[in-house]
């Protein structure tokens, strides 16, 4: 019994398939680092008292967000390097600008709603006191906003780590192209398919619940 | 010390005060009453600019609130405000809340700001919460921290927008006994409130508000005595 499910198929790939998953796992987390940064400035600047600031988050953010993120990878790796500058850059660097330029888009809409959401009594307290508008954004404003930022930022966290799967189309080595590749030499496209399933939700269901619990204890 | 001279506000269409004339005198207690909708809230919030000034001129010590070259940050860190809401800083404690802004406004050091806070603390009776979060304190609780929060600043007026009115009844009390003792002390107030007993036992005048402008104004047995405008009596028959 125990000799059938070491020897079985679903064991056999696993080598294969954490290779992808690890893959999977580098695209998310970089490209979410890079993608705080940038969501932060467009966020940022989205909140900005000057209209022509304003607009240029809000053309990024329908842009990014009012186009499959499988048509940005392609453009971004073939359209944009290969076929109009005529440089190739390696599929892992566009995967992760991909998912960089992604996220930011939502993660600027992220932090600006989570600003949004304090109360603007916290701001005329402040001013009140005589701070200026810069030390009430540092001291009051951002402080509270940052912790209602945390959960929308782990739903987007496991939104991206599922976007890394249309990758495989730029032939980056992550789980769903490791577990192609897997199956097309042998064929076990079901137990294969199934493992690359598991692997995905081994890192997603334990995030979700984590995400629950911190969102209690923040109480958010 | 305040001076209010054909003031004016309006909310796009909507005219919410219609020339408002008021003058405040130092160590003067002045409540303000009259109908919610009346524009009382608005009238003490354009005092220290949180609505900013449609025409007219607010004038403290002598400053213009509506010229663009005065200092408001400087101005409002005279001028006290304690909200209906209270609006305390929830990620802050007790003190921190206190000592913020005579740190990051005045500079003052952390010891400095400290002691400052301890003190004021001590004197609206909550020196065993300094450690505390707000939202570990009771509404009455609350609304004397933010006071104290305001009187940090060193104000030379303080303003308070129906400081009570958020308040279960059993904490009323607390809260107006704080702000008793300040007037007691000799502190420039202007109280927007529902509580006809505070303004008829501390008030030194009595402004009454209806419809954006000032309808009547003066001692309180005056006014909850023998009040002489129509709209006055209306109002005053319905809450006495």
């Amino acid at each position: 019994m125990l000799d059938t499910i070491l020897e079985s198929p679903y064991i056999d790939s696993l080598p294969f398939l954490f290779d992808g998953l690890k893959m999977t796992v580098l695209i998310t987390f970089s490209g979410l680092f890079f993608g705080f940064i940038l969501g932060a400035i467009v966020g940022i600047a989205r909140l900005s008292k000057s209209k022509f600031i304003r607009s240029i988050s809000i053309v990024y953010i329908e842009i990014v967000r009012g186009t499959p993120i499988l048509v940005q990878v392609l453009f971004i790796y073939y359209g944009l390097t290969e076929d109009l500058i005529g440089i190739s850059i390696n599929e892992l660097t566009a995967a992760i600008v991909a998912i960089t330029i992604n996220a930011a888009a939502y993660i600027a809409e992220i932090v600006r709603g989570a600003v949004y959401s304090i109360e603007k009594g916290q701001s005329e307290a402040g001013r009140s006191l005589g701070l200026t508008e810069n030390d009430t954004m540092r001291y009051i404003i951002w402080p509270q906003a940052f912790k209602r930022m945390i959960p929308p930022l782990g739903n987007q966290f496991v939104i991206s780590l599922k976007d890394t799967s249309l990758f495989s189309v730029i032939a980056v080595g992550e789980l769903l192209y490791m577990g192609k590749q897997y199956y097309n030499v042998t064929y076990e496209i079901f137990e294969t398919l199934l493992m690359v399933c598991i692997l995905y939700l081994l890192i997603t269901i334990p995030t979700s619940l984590y995400l629950r619990r911190l969102e209690r204890k923040l109480d958010v | 010390m305040i001076t209010v001279k054909d003031l004016h506000k309006s909310f796009g269409d909507l005219e919410v005060l219609k020339g408002i004339n008021a003058e405040v005198k130092e160590q003067e207690v002045v409540c303000v009453i009259g109908p919610s909708g009346s524009g009382k809230s608005t009238f003490l919030r354009c005092l220290n600019l949180l609505e900013d000034i449609t025409s007219g001129h607010v004038y403290i010590n002598g400053e213009d609130l509506s010229d663009p070259t005065t200092d408001i940050n400087k101005l409002r860190a005279e001028v006290g405000m304690v909200f209906q809401h209270f609006n305390l800083f929830p990620h802050r404690t007790v003190l921190e809340n206190i000592t913020l802004a005579p740190k990051k406004v005045k500079g003052l050091s952390a010891s400095e700001a400290n002691d400052i806070g301890i003190a004021l603390l001590k004197k609206v009776g909550l020196s065993e919460k300094a450690d505390d979060y707000p939202d570990s304190l009771s509404g009455g609780q609350k609304q004397r921290v933010a006071i104290a929060r305001a009187l940090a600043m060193n104000p030379k007026v303080m303003l308070f927008d129906e400081p009570t009115s958020a308040l279960d009844p059993e904490l009323v009390g607390e809260v107006l006994q704080v702000m008793k003792d300040l007037a007691q002390e000799g502190m420039t107030m202007i109280v927007v409130t529902h509580e006809m007993g505070f303004a008829r036992e501390m008030g030194d005048r009595v402004i009454f508000m209806d419809e954006g402008s000032i309808q009547e104004e003066g001692e309180p047995n005056q006014i909850f005595g023998d009040p002489q405008n129509e709209r006055t009596q209306a109002f005053l028959s319905k809450i006495l």
